[in-house]
This record gives structure tokens, sequence and C-alpha cells, in this order.
């Protein structure tokens, strides 16, 4: 066997070589674990970096405007006056219904493809499934524009305004001219792109269920869904979870194709219909024309809530993993 | 024998059929979007996709042109942010895989790994700008470099992460009571067992970054012209087809089209090659 | 590593490597700003660059962002459609001169009505909106529209939803013409529109219009024309209705007094003329009075020297409105006595 380590044959080399020879060795080992210690530092440091860059940004808007800058809806280039509300309460609403659409979308493709596909089709079907991650977001915004848009204004919204838009309470929800854009259109958008992510991680642990636990199930005349249900989904939920929180995080922060469709508009309005604003859609559309300390300054705070509320989500989610694992009996 | 309740049993098995075709719906739902959405991409971009696209520079509008120079600033940045942003990701991820068992350190990284991954690349493009155009006094080819390695970096820790914990630890204790090293151990063994899935997690970083623009817009600007000095500001395929695709003139419209096509037919052939390369297992030669 | 891979890296390294030794025909010169101007820049920098070998690099990242770059100093002009008022001319140090002049049309989707035939004048085009006239067969349109048969529809206003130049010259003539706009919403890049939706860019604007029927909005003039829009006659200052045309424009820079405004700070919209379009508006390159880099100032200069003398022609072909030649050479007198060196002497001589 061709010797795959070593230079020398140690067995013939005399003593002091050898013990030279390991505190080399022993060197440069050193030299590659600081190497990467380094590297993981970095990472540290370059969050540590963006939030001190963003807070150094943010602190003439907080001078003027304290913590009234997230609740209040104003914004007003002309007298200077912002306020956060708008975008965050969009940005929360349409990740939110990504994930309501995206979640259960998701969890069938993973269904399909683990348990009622051919074999042959699997690879080419998760291929294709993955490849909507693959398509750049601008994309997406250009699609979404150009021929979503028109689609949904001619076929979509009128539906929904006339079907739904005469419920008792949530019939204000769906009511709203048809045009197309808007926060419905723009979370749909997000829930496509989410539901590669999400699903390829939903399939990806339900792949790993040992075959003996549902064998079981099924042995004892269980039907599929209440395999899946009943055996797979307590299984892998920790996967899961991580699985959703992979396609929030993606529906928190895209920009492109959501600055396309969603019409920018500093409105709180009721309807779903209507045009809004997400952070990043914000930043996207008024970063290169803000003129002023204060408008800069607003949009670079908006920028660092935006980080904020990723921070919460995710801590968030770590915490419902642990508990979950910890439940499990597993190591945390 | 046990009583049989054929209601009950019957209800179980709609409602197993009602989940079932539900599934399937689920993925025509997916598939129709895909298949919506490269439609559109074809019938706008392919009639307007020919030789001169590859041959010729931007142009004002009404010249006929091509997208050479937005084509050559992609390929420059995505290579240089692949090349900062590579190294750092597999190190960085080594640690968390290999060394950090104990510590706060690896859990820490790990979690803000993921913030990174999820951060918005336009406040990427922001704080860039901020590091490394102002300060200098000009835009260029190295800060958009820069801002894509940021988005590099976190895509390369987490699945060389993953990749890493896949590899067995028979491998690592069967090299190590060979008497190796342990940098030796990591580097000849657990890498190359790896290598498949690490390589599949650069062809993504690759992929997601080729499609990039927000951070491009304030840190390689664009550039009319061929420029291969990255000190300079420099063209990238998304930026232009972002601001032709926006424009009221026709033949921009025709080239933001193109491009966009070329730009996806790029990404999804890398995610193809990466699926199909990690799809042979992680422990294959 | 294996050996492929190993190949495929030092392939890269090394195109890589070699490109950037290679010829690099970096662009001499960089600017940023506006977006309205930037395709007839872009044209003037190809001929330019034909003609001198020297590259000028112009990026439409907004009248802000033309401002926010040349303040920094990241750029060697900025652009911008909003012209600096006079004081923060001075503040910042900076000077401003326009380069070409272009108008911002009102454009509709109503079934029936021709192009052109439509007629609105400036405060019901404000109170529309304000949110005040909010269905097309109001009162006040039909006073101005006795001649054609207005539907009972409601009106779908449209605006930017990005800062934009086009957005300041059309709410500066909304401010000119209503006293309510000018204190309730006023004029800026970027406001707070009382009414209606946004689109992204003019395309944006120009799409929603184009679809959603009984709409309004206001575009470029080059983007109306180029997408065939159905577009409004307005009133202007002396009561007469024009329709928006590049002679129209060229009335309202001609009326205009350029050589009393100072840091030709003057905006064409309202403007007197028996033709005049009422919301037109010059775009303006910003500089600074002292320069570090002499050599790049006279660069720049010498591009838009050339560009007034031999662009004209390419800048009305992409439906622009040239500078009068009475302008052109009071641009130059302020040149030469603006723009100097660190040492006090002239770059333009």
């Amino acid at each position: 066997m061709p010797p795959l380590f070593f230079n020398h044959n140690y067995t013939t080399m005399p003593i002091f070589s050898q013990e030279a020879s390991h505190k080399r060795q022993a060197m440069f080992d050193l030299l590659f674990r600081s190497l990467t210690r380094v590297c993981a530092f970095g990472v540290l440091a370059l969050l540590a970096a963006i939030i001190v860059s963003l807070v150094d940004g943010s602190m003439p808007a907080i001078h003027a405007f304290g913590l009234g800058f997230l609740t209040s809806s104003d914004w007003d280039p002309v007298n200077d006056k912002f306020g956060a509300l708008v975008p965050i309460i969009g940005t929360l609403i349409t990740s939110g219904i990504a994930l309501l659409i995206g979640i259960p979308v998701s969890f069938g493709i993973a269904l399909f493809l683990t348990e009622l596909s051919p074999r042959i089709l699997r690879r080419p079907l998760g291929i294709a499934i993955e490849l909507l991650a693959g398509i750049p977001s601008i994309i997406y915004g250009m699609w979404g524009l150009f021929v979503f848009a028109p689609f949904a204004a001619d076929h979509i919204q009128p539906w929904i305004n006339d079907n739904l838009g005469n419920l008792p309470l949530i019939g204000v929800v769906f009511q709203g001219p048809a045009m197309g854009i808007g926060m419905l259109t723009a979370s749909f958008i997000l829930a496509i792109m989410v539901i590669p992510f999400t699903s390829s991680v939903m399939r990806d642990v339900f792949e790993i269920v040992p075959p003996m636990l549902k064998e079981s199930a099924y042995g004892l005349g269980a039907t599929t869904w209440e395999v899946v249900r009943n055996i797979v989904l307590p299984y892998t939920k920790v996967g899961v979870v991580g699985g959703i929180m992979l396609g929030l995080g993606r529906a928190l922060g895209e920009t492109m194709a959501v600055t396309f469709v969603i019409g920018n508009a500093h409105e709180l309005s009721a309807s779903l219909l209507m045009p809004g604003n997400t952070i990043s859609s914000a930043l996207a559309n008024e970063f290169t024309e803000a003129v002023g300390d204060i408008y800069t300054s607003s949009l670079i705070t908006l920028g660092m809530t935006l980080f904020v509320i990723t921070f919460v989500v995710l801590a968030l989610a770590k915490l419902l993993l642990l508990r979950l694992s910890a439940r499990e009996g597993k190591q945390t | 024998m046990i009583k049989f309740d054929r209601k009950r049993y019957l209800r179980r098995r709609i409602l197993n059929a009602t989940v079932l075709s539900i599934s399937v719906l689920n993925v025509a739902f997916a598939l129709v979007f895909l298949f919506w959405i490269l439609w559109t991409l074809f019938s706008h971009g392919f009639s307007y996709l020919n030789l001169s696209v590859f041959t010729k520079m931007t142009p004002p509008p009404g010249n006929a042109g091509g997208l050479l120079n937005a084509i050559a600033g992609s390929l420059y940045m995505v290579t240089v942010a692949t090349l900062i942003g590579t190294p750092v990701g597999i190190l960085a991820a080594t640690y968390l895989a290999e060394f950090g068992k104990n510590g706060w350190l690896a859990p820490t990284t790990r979690f803000i790994n993921d913030i990174l991954l999820s951060a918005p690349s336009i406040v990427i493009g922001l704080f860039i700008y901020a590091i490394a155009v102002h300060s200098v006094g000009h835009f260029s080819g190295w800060a958009g470099a820069l801002a894509l390695s940021l988005i590099v970096i976190p895509v390369v820790v987490r699945t060389t992460e993953n990749m890493l914990q896949l590899v067995p630890s028979s491998l690592r204790e069967a090299a190590a009571a060979l008497g190796a090293p342990q940098w030796k151990v990591v580097v000849m063994v657990v890498y190359r067992a790896a290598r498949a899935g690490m390589l599949t997690g650069l062809l993504l970083a690759v992929a997601r970054i080729s499609g990039e623009t927000a951070p491009l817009l304030f840190t390689a600007l664009n550039n009319q012209f061929w420029n291969s000095d990255l000190n300079g500001p420099m063209s990238s395929l998304a930026v232009v087809i972002f601001q032709f695709a926006m424009s009221p003139y026709e033949d921009w419209q025709h080239l933001a089209w193109a491009g966009a096509l070329l730009i996806t037919l790029f990404v999804l052939g890398l995610n193809i090659l990466a699926r199909s390369l990690f799809r042979r297992g992680p422990t294959s030669s | 590593m294996n050996s492929k891979l190993k190949q495929l890296f030092i392939g890269i390294a090394a195109t890589a490597a070699i490109a950037y030794a290679g010829v690099s025909q970096a662009t001499d010169i960089t600017g940023a700003g506006a977006t309205f101007p930037y395709p007839v820049y872009s044209k003037w920098a190809d001929a330019y660059k034909k003609n001198t070998g020297i590259g000028l690099n112009y990026q439409s990242i907004g009248s802000g962002g033309g401002i926010k770059q040349i303040e920094a100093k990241t750029v060697d002009f900025g652009a911008s459609d909003m012209p600096l008022e006079p004081d923060v001319l001075e503040k910042s140090g900076l000077m401003q001169f326009p380069t070409v002049i272009g108008g911002v049309v009102p454009v509709v989707n109503l079934d029936g009505v021709v192009s052109g035939s439509l007629k609105l004048d400036g405060a019901t085009l404000a109170d529309i909106y304000l949110g005040k006239i909010t269905k097309w067969n109001d009162p006040a349109i039909v006073a101005l529209n006795k001649d054609i048969k207005l539907p009972d529809q409601d009106i779908t206003v449209v605006h930017r939803s990005d800062g934009s130049g086009t957005s300041f010259i059309f709410t500066n003539y909304l401010s000119k013409v209503s006293p309510e706009w000018k204190s309730s919403v006023g004029v800026g890049t970027s406001v707070a529109w009382k009414a209606g939706t946004g689109g992204k860019g003019n395309e944006g604007v120009a799409s929603y219009v184009q679809r959603i029927k009984g709409s309004i909005g206001y575009v470029e003039y080059a983007y109306a024309l180029q997408n065939h829009m159905n577009h409004v006659s307005l009133k202007n200052h002396d009561g007469h209705y024009v329709q928006p045309e590049a002679s129209a424009f060229q009335a309202a820079a001609a009326g205009a007094e350029w050589d009393k405004a100072p840091g030709f700070y003057l905006l064409l919209t309202d403007q007197a003329g028996k033709n005049s379009w009422p919301i037109a508006g010059a775009t303006f390159i910003l500089m600074y009075k002292v320069q570090d880099k002499p050599a790049t100032a006279k660069e720049v200069l010498k591009f838009f020297a050339w560009s007034y003398a031999h662009g004209s022609k390419m800048a009305s072909d992409l439906d622009y409105v040239p500078l009068p030649a009475s302008l052109v050479k009071l641009i130059h007198k302020e040149w030469e006595s603006q723009i100097k060196t660190a040492a006090g002497k002239s770059v333009w001589k």
C-alpha cells in the first residue's frame, strides 16, 4: 500500500529526526487550528462590523425620532418625518403569508417525493423543484411585474374581490382594485421562492427516517398519511423546523422580487390587494435617491431593524429546536 | 376476531387519498411556476440571444450592441469573490465541524452564520459601500467582489460544515491511528472524502452570487464600456439587466431579457451540475 | 484536491491575472446621478469615445445618489434633475449647469378618449393627485372637456414609488399651481403622496397606467412617446392648451431668464409663453468649484462642450430638447469663472 501520509520511512529514521518531524507536525497542527479559529472569529467579526456600521449610520435618525420611529407610520421625505411601522408590518405580513402558502405546499412536495413518486421520477422531480431556488431573484421580479401581475389583475384579483371581499369581518382584507401588484402578489411570489428551500430540507429529513419505523406502522395497517403524520413528522420535527426557518430567513430578506411588485406605498392598508412596502423594498427603492442626513439615516435604521427581526426570529427558532431536541433526549 | 368498523376505515382511506392527491397537486403547482418562468424567459429572450450579445458592448439606446462588458465584469467579480470567500468559508466550517466541539465559539459562529445567510444582500452592499467605496473615494470591481464574497462565505460555511459532518468518524480515527497529525487528517482525509459535497456548496454559492443585483448597485456601480481594471467601476450582467428592463427603449429591453436568459441558464446549469455531483454520495471518489 | 480541480483553479487564476494585467481601457471619467438624462448621456459618451478615445462612464443611480456621490467625491461629476439652491451650492462648494431639457407628461387610460384630447389644468391635476377629485365625471373635469363624454369611473392615481427627478419636476409644478398642494405635500424627489399607488420607475408607472382602466400617471416625455401613451393636453401659464412636444418644451426654455438665475437655479415649470409646456425641466451637472483633479475636470468640461456642439441631433432623436445657443454661451462663461484649481487658476481656458 503506498504511503499516504509519510514522506519518510519512519521505521528506519533515526529517533531525533522523528522527534523533529513530530515537532514540525505539531506546529503545523497548531497553525492550522489557529487558522480555522481565526476564520470562525472572522465570521463573528463580520457580523459585528456590519452591525457597527448600521448603528453608526442610524444615529441621526434615532436622535431625531427615538423609539417612536418603530411605531410611526409617517413617511414624509419633504418634511423629514419618517417612521418604520409600514415597512415592518409589510415585511412581517408578506413573510407570514409566504410561509402560510409555502409550508403546506413544501410539505406536500416532500411527501410526494418520499412516499408516492415512482423511483425513476424522484431525482428529476427533485432537481426540477430545486431549480426554482436557483432562479435569480431579479428574474422573479421581472416575471412578477411583466407577466404574473397582469395575469393576477385580469384573472385572480377580480375573483378574490368579488367572492371573498364580501365575507363578514375578514372581507375587508380581500377588497381592492385589481391592479395586479400589491401585498398579495408579493407574498405569493415570495411563497414560490421559499418552497424549493423548505421542501428540499423537508425531503432530506424525511428520507433519513429509518425504514424500520415506517414499515412497522404500515405493518399495523396504517395508511400512508397516517405513517407520515404519526411517525415521520414527529421523528423529523427538528429538521422540519430548521427548513421552515431557512425559508423564513429567505422571505424576510428578499429584495429584488418584492421590490418590483409590492407597489411601494407607505400606507397601512387593511387590504392585501393594496400596495404596501417591506423593509428591503423600501431600501432598494429609495436609498439611491435619498438626499439629506435624516432620510438616509432613516433608511439605514430600517436596515438595522430588519437585522434585528431576523435575529429574533432565528433565536426563537433555535430555542424551539433546543426544546424539541431536549425532549427527544438528544445531546444539546 | 376484531370488529371491523367499515365506516371508520373508509374515512381513513378518504383522508389518505385526499392528502395524497393534494401532495400531487403541490408538486404540479411548483412545476407549473417553474415552467411558466422558464417559458417567459425563453419566449422573451431567446430570439434576441445572438452572437452580438457576446461580442459587442452595452450600447446607448438606439444603437445595436451586446452584453460583452457585462458578462466579463460578472465573470471577474464572481471569480474574485469565490477566490476570497471560499477559503475563509471552508476554514471556518472546518473549525465548526472538527475543532469546535467544546466552548462557545462554534455554536455562536453557527448562529451568526445563519443570520448572515439570511442577511438582505442590499444591507451588505451598504456596508461595503461604507468601508470600501466611500473611504477610498471611488467605485470599484474590488468592492463589488468583496460584497459578493460576503454572500459566499455563509453559504460555503453552511454547506461545508454539513458535508464535513457527514464524513464518518471511522475515517478520521483510522487516519489518526496510523499516526497522522490532525491537520493532515482534516486536509488529506476529511476534505478528500467530502470533496464532492464541498464542490456542490461552492457551485451553489457561485450560482447564488451570479444573480445578485443589490450588492453591486453601490459598490461596483456599472460601466458602459469595457473595463478589465478591478479598480474602477465595473459592469455586471445583473445590474445591466435591472437597468435595461426598466427603460423605455425596446432594444434595451430585448438585451435585458437576453441577459436574463443567460444568467438563468448559467445558474441553472451550475445547480444541476452541483446536484448531480452530490448525489453520487459524500464518500464516493 | 484532485488534479482536474487543480487545473481548473489554475486556469481561472491565470485568466484573471492576464486579464487584469491586460489591455485596461479603464474609463477616464466617472459620473453618476439622474435617471432622466441617462439615455442621452450614454449616447453622447459612446460617440465621444469613438471620436476622442476617452470614455465617460455615466451611471443612473438617481438624482439623490448623484448628489450624495459628488459630495462624497466618489465620482468626477454628479447629475441631478433637481437643481440645488444657491445657498446649498455655496455651502458644499459645488457649481451646477444644465445640459438638456425634457418634459413630464401626464398620461391616462380612458376608453374612447383620443390621445391628446383630454384637457386638464394645473388646479384640477393637483386636486386629482390630492385625492379630492375621485371620479372622471367630476364637474371640474367635465367643465374643461365639454366635448368628451367622461365615464362615471373611479380615477386610479399612479405616482412614482422610487425617488426621482421626474417626481421632483411634477411636484414642483403642482406646488406652483395649487397652494393646497404646496402646503400639504410639497416638492421633492419623493413625497408623501396623498393618493394612489406607486410604480417603480417610468416603466412601472407606464405599465400600471396602460393596464388599469381609468388611471392617470406621469412619465417622462421620451417614455410617453416610445410607448404611444394616451397623453393629456395641459393649460399653460398663459391660458392656452398645449400638447407635449419638442417645440413646446423649447418654448418653455426660451422664455426663461437664465442669466438672472444664480447657479442656473431655474425651474421650467409653469413658464410664460403662448406655446410653453407647463411641466418642463432641465437636468443639471454638479461639479466642485475647487478641483483637486484639474485634469479630470477639464476632461469633463471638454466632454460637455463637445456634446453641446455636436450632440444636439442625438439628443433630439431621443426626444430630449437641446439647450438654446445663448444658454450654452452662458454656461461656458460660468465654467471659466467658477471652476478653478486649488491655486485659483481657471480650469476651463
